[in-house]
């Protein structure tokens, strides 16, 4: 089926006053390439920095200066074209977009408009509570210079303008309109995301402003052709991609319901308001009159430049679950959610060596993620080490301490630290598996308790109730397996 | 081709050239002769012949990934008719 008709499923369309509505979207990411020096100039990128410091006469562009392209920025744009299984253009060009602004110094982007690094690829999107994955072709992606930085509300009368910005190296990774719903559009980019932080490409930091969207939306009623789309500018988080998408399509169904028409246009989504407005009045409607950057050369990619890049691409994200779940026996879900990270995807790895995988992923995603969210740590700032948890599974696998121990173990570890095996031993909590031992709070048990041993006799299932006791009478650490049977034995249970 | 006279107040507008609307014959008739000239160039025959962007036959030359300036803001302001704090101060735009 060709992408361009495949049709959402039902439950994410809208439902208008006369029809029901599906939504298109098409996405053109901004991602700040990693890199220390910009694209076309030796000043640094790095974040923040005082005004002005980050910048060359290039960046400023002071009259007769010449750009000189960056090396690892191509390398970068390379490898995430090669992450996205695209096509690389040997040969691409730069053209001028040409427009005014104060924090674009030279009056035009160098950006890549006729002839991009790279050409179509695709990208393989599991979204959340869909069975199958969606394929999003990406159409392109391409080259350009970052602008500065505007401030407007430090004085009255004039704007401040800071370019430590301007020059640094962007990728433009543009979709073919595939996406059906903000669910997919969020997904999306989040796939986008970790394919890009996985290379290496983009630290994919969405509040710093290093990866940014801009969203087209347009709707139709489902199965019929595409309408006129309008783009929402500079979305910075995967929350208001999904907020102006749903937000968006809405106005427009409004619109077409009343008889009226959309303007292809550019709008500016309000998180505050909840609401998206057009940026700019027509008579300003932008004509940037590209043409090739007469200061550039074509950039041509030196023999083997490609092959080797490709000969030290990391292992992807899509490679790495098919392996987990080869491996490790893991369901596609508890993949996906430890490869949405190369550090977690690590930090499981290093846990289920030698160990049981279903275990070890069971614990990483339940047990120190659910703990590390709770503290608003990630897995770069986690207190238990993969080694650690480690030594907590092993000592559930030897019996030396029940499940349920095992988590008030975790607790002490993420907590306080230590080495698991010692603070089992110095605090106590070997689980009994003296069945002497256990058979004696299991006797004291029934006899405290004649009326619930009748009725345990009719109705089997309050054994759960006695293991209860027992379990807390001995502190948690009876083995549960011997309290069960034990239990089943003494009261005649099957 | 040539242009008409909204075509020339429309360029004279994107490129924030102030253009008397006096001047808009005669900037149209100068565009119009510019215009005429480099359509000689249609009468070379090209067929087969790769579009260029460059007459020189090289490739763009890169530069390794080092920071090897910045940190001159004085500098990179000095020209500025107005800055403050080492800030480019413009007149206040808002979108």
């Amino acid at each position: 089926m060709s992408l361009d008709i495949r049709s959402a499923p039902s439950k994410y369309w809208i439902k208008g006053a006369k029809s029901d509505w599906e939504i298109i979207i098409g996405m053109e990411i901004h991602a700040q390439v990693n890199s220390n020096a910009k694209l076309f100039s030796g000043s640094s990128t790095e974040f923040g920095g005082e005004p002005n410091a980050h910048v060359s006469f290039v960046d400023a562009a002071m009259p007769g200066m010449l750009p000189v392209i960056n090396k690892e920025c191509v390398a970068q744009a390379v490898r995430t074209g090669l992450g996205l299984k695209a096509k690389i253009n040997r040969r691409s060009r730069f053209d001028r977009k040409n427009y005014f602004y104060p924090d674009l110094p030279q009056g035009y982007q160098i950006s890549q408009f006729a002839e991009p690094i790279v050409g179509e690829g695709e990208v393989t999107v599991d979204v959340p509570g869909e069975a199958e994955p969606i394929t999003v072709r990406i159409e392109r992606l391409h080259l350009e210079q970052d602008a500065g930085k505007s401030i407007h509300d430090q004085d009255p009368l004039n704007s401040f303008v800071d370019l430590n910005r301007a020059g640094v190296a962007l990728m433009e990774i543009v979709s073919k309109p595939d996406l059906r719903s903000a669910e997919e559009a969020q997904a999306y980019v989040t796939k986008l995301r970790t394919i890009l932080r996985y290379l290496g490409t983009c630290d994919g930091d969405m509040e710093k402003g290093n990866l940014r969207a801009d969203v087209n939306v347009s709707v139709r009623e489902p199965g019929k052709p595409f309408g006129t789309r309008c783009e929402i500018k500079n979305v910075n988080s995967i929350r208001f991609i999904g907020q102006a998408i749903e937000v968006e399509a809405r106005r427009q169904i409004g619109i077409l319901e009343d008889g009226g028409k959309i303007d292809q246009e550019t709008r500016l989504y309000d998180p505050g308001k909840r609401e998206t407005r057009s940026m700019r009045s027509k008579e300003e409607a932008h004509d940037y009159r590209y043409f090739p950057d007469p200061d550039l050369l074509p950039l041509v990619l030196p023999e083997g430049f490609v092959e080797d890049l490709e000969q030290h691409l990391p292992e992807l994200p899509d490679e790495k679950k098919a392996r987990f779940i080869a491996d490790y026996g893991l369901s596609a879900y508890d993949a996906s959610v430890l490869v949405q990270e190369r550090d977690s995807a690590d930090y499981f790895e290093a846990v289920a060596k030698g160990r049981d995988g279903k275990i070890a992923a069971n614990w990483v995603i339940n047990e120190l993620f659910g703990r590390l969210n709770k503290d608003g740590k990630t897995i770069e700032t986690t207190p238990v080490s993969a080694a650690q948890l480690g030594g907590i599974i092993d000592l559930i696998g030897k019996n030396v301490i029940s499940g349920k121990i095992a988590k008030d173990l975790f607790e002490i570890v993420f907590t306080e630290g230590g080495d698991p095996a010692e603070i089992v031993e110095k605090r106590g909590m070997k689980q009994v598996t003296d069945t002497g031992a256990i058979e004696k709070v299991v006797d004291e048990i029934i006899a405290a308790n004649p009326d619930k041993v009748q009725q345990a006799k009719e109705k089997p299932t309050l054994l759960g109730w006695f293991v209860g006791q027992v379990m807390k009478a001995s502190g948690g650490k009876a083995n549960p397996g011997a309290v069960n049977e034990l239990l089943k034995s003494k009261l005649g249970i099957e | 081709m040539s242009v008409d006279a909204a075509t020339v107040r429309r360029i004279a507008r994107l490129s924030r050239i102030e253009l008397p609307e006096a001047d808009v014959p005669v900037m149209q008739g100068e565009i119009n002769a510019i215009l005429g000239f480099v359509e000689q160039l249609g009468e070379v025959n090209v067929d087969g012949v790769e579009p260029m962007t460059s007459v020189t036959p090289m490739a763009l030359k890169m530069r390794e990934d080092v920071v090897t300036d910045g940190e001159k803001a004085a500098l990179v302001t000095a020209n500025a008719p107005q800055s403050e704090d080492n800030y480019f101060l413009v007149p206040k735009v808002v979108e």
